[in-house]
């Protein structure tokens, strides 16, 4: 019970004070915005929204995740509050969890942006609604061990954006967003299959009707592993590095 | 392993950063309502020692014992035992004083009523009541460091670390932070303390011990390492006119004594207990006329230049006070 009184302040703690400020809302909403004009203008053809929206709500949550926990994280190590969180009675493992969750809401969020903005023009139907947000959820989940990864190996915030932005747009390129993963490179393909967002788009069409890659429960359980091996890799870096 | 009756222990304590030998084979326990001072100058290992007893870093060797219980390598199963007041204020900047000390109570795991009333008590008791919903970032100095003061008390900690809780404050502010350790002292709290300000640990602390490049130097009863420096010779002697002339005689004569002038001043120190007639017989001897000799009173400070052979550091305070 004390343990989860703690796991609950931390994740009130950080959405009122990072997630909910309004410069960070109207990132939240403008970012995925943009990703949608990005997909309109690339597209030659009729626009067809519901092959766009997988691309468009992956790019939201990956971004959005990746980037709120790296800097947010970054900010309190250099702040040295993160301390303080070390030095309190809460399991290692909770705590990570507690920091990630204000992050893995926003980048859900991030997500149904698109995804309300479409409702208006295509029907979607019902069914497919614990699919999408399960999607979500895991691609927030390992987008923010992802962010946690990044904040655990810099020291300042900049350093933090730069290092994000290093794995995320080779990710956006290999992760059969904008290239069909048979027309990358054998070599650069192999990188593909370790990439979370190749699954999670992949359960995001799924769930919307479009064509699919792999089979559902393989897709949901390649994120779900990739999800546990960068929670793992992120404790370890944790252990190491900050309790030193 | 029990180790009683310490409320904490440390034996053998080792923290190597790669070449570096941080803290080395550290020793010592720290009895249940005591202050224990623990000085040493910059870079002595203090913080490191701090952090490896408060679960932020992990000892290379040697052994962690919390209330007669092995802790070495599970630190984190006894921190609900301590109150950690760290050398920087690292509250949450866009927080008001409620809201962190309300924060930090949750951390270990205090109900909303209760730790509602708890920070209301603290803010109160450390004066902060006025500026309770005032941002923790626009606070001053000393108010910041009265708060984080506060919230390392939220939990009603037995164990209390204190890394340089009056440093850089005004001296109302350290003067009303050294009355609220003294109380909590009374009230059974048991207080680790490392301080630069010699004069501080003089006042508050019940034992001290000095560490000196990550080793334990000398560690007794604060009055004890008094009475050590007062077993010492040190006379200052005020004569009639310039006393420059005195310091080679006066070295002949007493064969281990050292001897400065300034002006009329000849100040005689020796590791040894000096008495003070054949001093005076000397003086008399040679027809000079003596206007006064003083023991100087010892001062823990000369305890810790004898035993670490380095000056304890003065930081620039801002908000211009000793403490």
């Amino acid at each position: 019970m004390k343990r989860w009184i703690a796991f609950r302040a931390i994740l009130i703690k950080d959405v009122r004070s990072y997630y909910l400020k309004p410069p960070n809302l109207s990132w939240g909403l403008l970012f995925p915005l943009a990703w949608t004009l990005m997909f309109f203008l690339r597209s030659q053809d009729p626009i067809d929204i519901r092959s766009l929206l997988p691309g468009v709500m992956t790019l939201s949550v990956l971004f959005g995740t990746t980037s709120m926990l790296a800097v947010t994280v970054t900010f309190e190590r250099k702040g040295k509050s993160f301390e303080r969180l070390l030095q309190a009675p809460i399991p290692l493992g909770l705590l990570v969890l507690a920091k990630t969750s204000g992050a893995i809401l926003f980048g859900t969020l991030n997500a149904l942006v698109p995804l309300a903005l479409a409702a208006f023009y295509i029907p979607l139907e019902a069914s497919g609604a614990a699919r999408l947000l399960t999607a979500c959820l895991l691609l927030a989940f390992s987008s923010a061990f992802l962010g946690l990864l990044v904040a655990v190996s810099v020291q300042e915030v900049f350093e933090a954006q730069t290092l994000s932005n290093f794995f995320r747009f080779p990710m956006v390129f290999l992760c059969g967003l904008f290239f069909p993963l048979e027309r990358i490179p054998l070599p650069l393909r192999s990188l593909s299959y370790i990439l979370p967002p190749t699954y999670g788009a992949d359960l995001l069409r799924g769930a919307l009707g479009e064509e699919i890659l792999f089979s559902t429960a393989s897709s949901l359980a390649r994120l779900t592993a990739l999800c546990m091996i960068l929670a793992l890799l992120c404790l370890r870096a944790i252990n190491r590095r900050w309790i030193d | 392993m029990k180790s009683e009756p310490f409320a904490f222990e440390v034996r053998g304590l080792r923290k190597d950063f790669g070449s570096l030998r941080a803290v080395d084979s550290l020793s010592f326990g720290v009895f249940p309502g005591e202050i224990f001072g623990f000085l040493g100058p910059n870079g002595a290992g203090k913080t490191t020692t701090i952090r490896m007893l408060t679960g932020l870093a992990r000892p290379t060797g040697g052994r962690l014992f919390f209330f007669g219980e092995e802790r070495t390598a599970d630190v984190k199963a006894v921190q609900h035992l301590m109150g950690i007041v760290p050398d920087d204020n690292n509250l949450y900047p866009e927080l008001t004083g409620r809201a962190n000390l309300e924060f930090c109570g949750a951390l270990y795991g205090m109900p909303r009523k209760e730790r509602q009333e708890r920070a209301e008590m603290l803010l109160e008791r450390f004066g902060l009541a006025e500026a309770a919903g005032r941002l923790f970032g626009t606070y001053s100095k000393g108010m910041r460091r009265k708060l984080v003061l506060a919230a390392a008390l939220m939990h009603r900690p037995p164990i209390l670390f204190l890394d340089e809780p009056t440093t850089g404050i005004d001296v109302a502010s350290a003067r009303s932070i050294r009355q609220l350790l003294d109380d909590l002292r009374c009230e059974g709290t048991t207080i680790f303390l490392t301080t630069h300000y010699i004069e501080e640990a003089q006042r508050l602390c019940d034992r001290i011990a000095f560490i000196a490049e990550g080793r334990l130097v000398a560690l007794d009863a604060t009055a004890t390492l008094l009475a050590s420096a007062r077993e010492e010779g040190a006379i200052d002697f005020v004569v009639e006119g310039e006393a420059f002339s005195l310091k080679e005689p006066l070295g002949r004569a007493f064969g281990g004594v050292t001897c400065r002038v300034e002006g009329d001043t000849v100040s005689v120190r020796s590791a040894e207990p000096l008495r003070l007639t054949p001093f005076l017989n000397f003086f008399r001897d040679r027809g000079i006329e003596l206007r006064e000799a003083r023991r100087e009173k010892p001062s823990l400070e000369e305890v810790f230049l004898r035993v670490t052979g380095k000056a304890p550091e003065k930081r620039a305070k801002e908000g211009g006070g000793r403490p």
